[in-house]
């Protein structure tokens, strides 16, 4: 367990109650109802993200989990308004610090972005320009949002590279990115995305790339850097074992939506989305407590659209005829955590304990 | 990099001993021969004879080589049998003007044609884009001599606004240093003979440059769309740094590699001369001395020509490594 993260501080806003307490601060990025749809010339307009909504503190990591395509990553990138201005179609509300962020025009963003929200992408390899040396591309983000000379944007650079544990930090500078190992080019990428100490952070899978043994590592970096300057984070990831090792509060996206949401411990130790719980069966145990994995059957594309009924129904174990026909709404359930599901699975069965 | 370089330069000597064999045997292979061109038609087989003979043609052609590559050796290329003047001399005679040739037409066809490709790149699938793609496409299909012909007749015999013959007016008088007549009448600080020489430079200059433009055009805008798409423009993008920076520091930087790649290729073809282009403005390059040679069966003309283009081409190809290494770093390792 994290000792930085209190174990039931978040269980009020489960239940999305407002707690009038002076321990709870307010939200640095409230998002809701956000929707992002993708309209090819031609091609039948494609809802990526479907109202969602949920918040994040200072200080505090919140996890959205999913499998590839159910619009986590969009997400973020609509956060930072970093989706293509033709084609695509974004709605609803995402407040920064209280700032409304949608309609802003891309040169306001452009003021928001590196300074107010960074990002940390998934492959460091393709998310560094290979011809520019390291303290470059830190120095530039530095030097577009602070007014400081050449020098001293270098220093700071090199202050930032020593601070996420780059050894020989000045010497660096000086260095290509494929100069670097995968872990010390993702801990380059995340000095990049707090060079001007924003507020908001999202990691956009930013192990899947590394090698496990760096995973830790960078992960360990990650959690340490946000506790110690009270960044709120964004975790986005397929890695439930990222997810239970770092977030306080858990977002498990599928097909657009929002199914099950709610801080982690109440969301691990009882599931009750039949997705959810699929996620969870198919991770690898070493406690031998599990014979063998027990995959999702199906794909992520053997869906129907939410109007018609839950998208998870053609993949479900326990569908039943109430899953076709209307949207399933979000439920609070009896551990304060939200689920989306007409049928979901009972409450006693503890599944997996985060390790 | 200076053993990269020495060591390319050291792969010329087999590239040239290979190639002067081969244009051994081959002009001599060609039908006819220097003296029937010289003679004519009508020439008697006893006068050939005569004529090839003092030529030395009449030797079996190993020995013809064997004392040909003698006097190359000492950078002697024989004398042209249709000039009567030495090979090296005309070369160095044609080639500045080549030089100003291709020049003018490279800073035309990169100038206009790199912006052009980042600006339809930038605006992928406008009005403006297609425009840009089928005007490069047009660019690409006119011959030269029609868009020569062209040039002359709008800007000269309907406007009379720019000369069409020859590099300089020849009523003016400009020392010569380099044969290059823009670095010529800078040397001698007239202002004057600059203008006028430059005036002669723009419509080959366009028609030459036009080719070039339109390959350059496309393949910069097909780059530029490559890397558009790249995770780090992205990242540049997350980053909140400006269009233009994006643009100049990330975009074009990256870009740049398969651009050079065509500019190193389309100069080397400029450098080894423009036939069509010389022959309709006048303009007495290394293309109408080869054309002359190839004709007029002048096998020492040819066989220097190519021989010295060959090193020019080896030149250039070696300065577009060795700007691949100056852009990508990653280059400069291997």
């Amino acid at each position: 367990m994290n000792p930085t993260d209190p174990p039931d501080a978040d269980t009020s806003r489960a239940t999305g109650a407002p707690i009038s307490s002076a321990l709870v601060k307010p939200p640095i990025l409230v998002v809701e109802d956000l929707h992002v749809t993708f309209q090819i010339h031609g091609a039948k307009a494609l809802r990526a993200v479907d109202g969602v909504s949920f918040e994040v503190r200072a200080g505090e990591t919140v996890g959205i989990v999913g499998e590839s395509g159910s619009g986590k990553s969009v997400t973020s990138l609509a956060i930072l308004g970093l989706l293509p201005a033709r084609g695509v179609t974004v709605t609803g509300s995402i407040k920064l610090d209280g700032e409304e962020l949608l309609g802003k025009s891309e040169r306001e963003m452009q003021d928001i972005r590196g300074r107010r929200a960074a990002m940390v992408f998934q492959d460091p390899m393709s998310s560094l320009n290979p011809v520019l040396t390291v303290g470059r591309q830190i120095g530039e983000t530095i030097r577009r949002h602070q007014k400081i000379d050449r020098a001293k944007a270098r220093a700071k650079a090199a202050e930032l590279l020593d601070r996420v544990g780059i050894p020989e930090a000045t010497r660096r500078l000086g260095s290509y990115p494929h100069q670097l190992s995968g872990g010390m080019r993702q801990r380059v990428v995340i000095a990049i995305a707090l060079a001007t100490e924003p507020a908001l952070l999202i990691a956009d899978e930013p192990t899947t790339a590394l090698d496990v043994t760096i995973q830790a590592q960078v992960l360990d970096l990650l959690r340490n850097l946000v506790s110690e300057s009270d960044t709120a984070l964004i975790m986005i990831t397929h890695d439930l074992g990222v997810v239970a090792g770092m977030c306080n509060h858990v977002n498990v996206m599928y097909s657009g939506r929002i199914v099950e949401t709610g801080q982690r411990y109440a969301l691990f130790g009882s599931p009750r989305h039949h997705y959810t719980r699929g996620l969870l069966a198919s991770v690898p145990r070493l406690d031998g407590s599990q014979d063998r994995l027990l995959p999702i059957p199906g794909s992520p594309s053997d869906t129907i659209p939410w109007a018609k009924g839950c998208a998870f129904s053609p993949r479900c174990p326990a569908v039943i005829d109430a899953c076709i026909g209307s949207p399933p709404e979000l439920v609070t359930s009896e551990i304060n955590t939200r689920v989306r599901c007409v049928n979901p699975a009972p409450p006693t069965d503890v599944m997996w304990a985060p390790r | 990099m200076v053993k990269f370089i020495v060591r390319r330069l050291l792969l010329l000597v087999p590239i040239l001993f290979g190639l002067s064999l081969l244009l051994f045997v081959w002009v001599r292979a060609l039908p006819g021969g220097p003296a029937t061109a010289l003679l004519g038609e009508k020439a008697t087989p006893a006068r050939i004879a005569e004529v090839n003979k003092s030529y030395g043609f009449d030797r079996p052609v190993l020995t013809q080589y064997l004392t040909y590559m003698k006097k190359v050796i000492h950078l002697d290329f024989g004398q042209s049998i249709a000039l009567r003047r030495d090979v090296t001399d005309e070369i160095l005679r044609r080639f500045p003007a080549t030089i100003s040739l291709a020049a003018a037409a490279m800073l035309f066809a990169i100038g206009i044609g790199v912006p052009l490709g980042l600006m339809a790149a930038r605006r992928e699938r406008t009005w403006f884009d297609f425009t840009a793609v089928t005007a490069s496409l047009v660019g690409v299909s006119i011959p030269v001599f029609f868009l020569a012909q062209i040039l002359k007749y709008i800007f000269a015999l309907k406007f009379s606004l720019l000369p069409t013959i020859g590099r300089l007016t020849t009523t003016r008088h400009l020392k010569i240093h380099t044969r290059i007549e823009v670095i010529d009448s800078i040397i001698a600080w007239d202002g004057g003979a600059l203008w006028d020489s430059i005036k002669h430079l723009i419509l080959p200059g366009i028609a030459l440059g036009t080719i070039p433009l339109a390959i350059i055009a496309r393949i910069t805008r097909a780059s530029v769309l490559e890397v558009l798409n790249e995770d780090y423009v992205r990242t540049a993008r997350a980053k909140g740094l400006r269009t233009r920076a994006i643009s100049r520091g990330h975009v074009l930087r990256n870009a740049l590699l398969p651009i050079v790649t065509v500019i190193g290729l389309q100069t080397g073809l400029l450098l080894s001369g423009a036939v069509l282009t010389e022959q309709v403005f006048t303009w007495n390059g290394m293309g109408s001395l080869l054309a002359d040679g190839v004709i007029k069966k002048d096998y020492p003309v040819i066989q220097g020509g190519v021989m010295f283009l060959a090193v020019v081409f080896v030149l250039v190809n070696l300065l577009v490594d060795v700007l691949y290494a100056v852009i990508d770093p990653r280059i400069r390792v291997s």
